[in-house]
């Protein structure tokens, strides 16, 4: 039998810009439709505001945090607070990779910014992956179920 | 002489509507309702301690607009140094409108736009309130 962990997955909230949302709506894209069962979220803000629990959670969960923009305040909050980023998305930089302009509104995608939030959402779901293909091949190795490659 | 604009900060909820709702209405509010008479920031920011942020709070009034009982954006604002000149809650809202129940919370369901609406003209009216008390 193979455990299977999940993969926190932990977006800024990135109110004051469009990269924000696209964190936000492709992380949740990640946690609905993409990997449902595999995936976990907390509210970054509850990092600071909650308990031992809330900080617990990248020490639980192998964390990929997705930020809007260079000040990476996903990566930073989990790396204060809770523990080592497995990953993190630089939607900014991502973007810029492409040579793709960020959406206009903050509220309101098109159906063009809907393509940016899939890619977006394509390379985390690709970490998530290489997370869990490294993750399972630990948990096997310490079962005495497999070898480490 | 132009009166500063007062901060709304909603909280940063991912994992239910009541967060999509508290940001949806600070987009109305300051995006559209009162343009320019308030703005917003990332709550991020002031849990990893951007000074450039806790300055813009602490220099601010603050409207803070939280999801869920846990309260994430009074609780930041405060630690941050912040003055909460007003606080509403989304839990608050459901209860005086049981009869809403949004349940989308990537892109709000009508439900939750109608709460959204809602809580919106609430923002707008108390930011009418300060301003009005200010001068």
């Amino acid at each position: 039998m193979t455990i299977r962990s999940k993969i926190g997955v932990v977006s800024c909230s990135g109110e004051c810009c469009s990269l924000g949302t696209v964190s936000r709506t492709a992380t949740r894209k990640i946690l609905e439709d993409l990997k449902p069962r595999e995936t976990v979220t907390i509210c970054l803000p509850l990092f600071l505001a909650g308990d031992a629990g809330e900080r617990n959670f990248a020490r639980e969960f192998p964390t990929v945090a997705v930020d809007g923009c260079h000040k990476l305040c996903a990566t930073k909050a989990i790396e204060m607070y809770s523990g080592k980023t497995a990953f993190t998305i630089n939607v900014k930089a991502l973007l810029d990779e492409w040579a793709v302009e960020p959406p206009v509104s903050r509220r309101e995608l098109t159906g063009k910014d809907m393509e940016i939030v899939a890619r977006v959402a394509q390379e985390i779901l690709h970490h998530i992956d290489v997370i869990k293909e490294g993750l399972d091949g630990e948990i096997l190795y310490k079962n005495g179920l497999g070898r480490r490659s | 002489m132009s009166e500063k604009p007062i901060l709304i900060i909603p909280c940063s909820g991912i994992g239910k509507p009541f967060g999509t709702i508290s940001r949806d209405a600070t987009f109305r509010v300051v995006d559209d309702l009162r343009k320019g008479k308030t703005e917003t920031n990332c709550l991020s920011l002031l849990v990893t301690g951007d000074e450039e942020a806790t300055k813009q709070i602490q220099l601010s009034r603050c409207i803070a607009i939280d999801g869920c009982p846990l309260e994430c954006a009074r609780k930041n604002i405060e630690i941050a140094g912040g003055r909460i000149a007003a606080h509403f809650r989304v839990m608050d809202l459901l209860r005086e409108n049981r009869a809403l129940r949004p349940r989308q919370i990537t892109f709000l369901d009508e439900d939750g736009i109608k709460l959204s609406e809602i809580l919106a003209a609430k923002i707008a009216m108390k930011v009418d309130e300060l301003r009005g008390k200010q001068s």
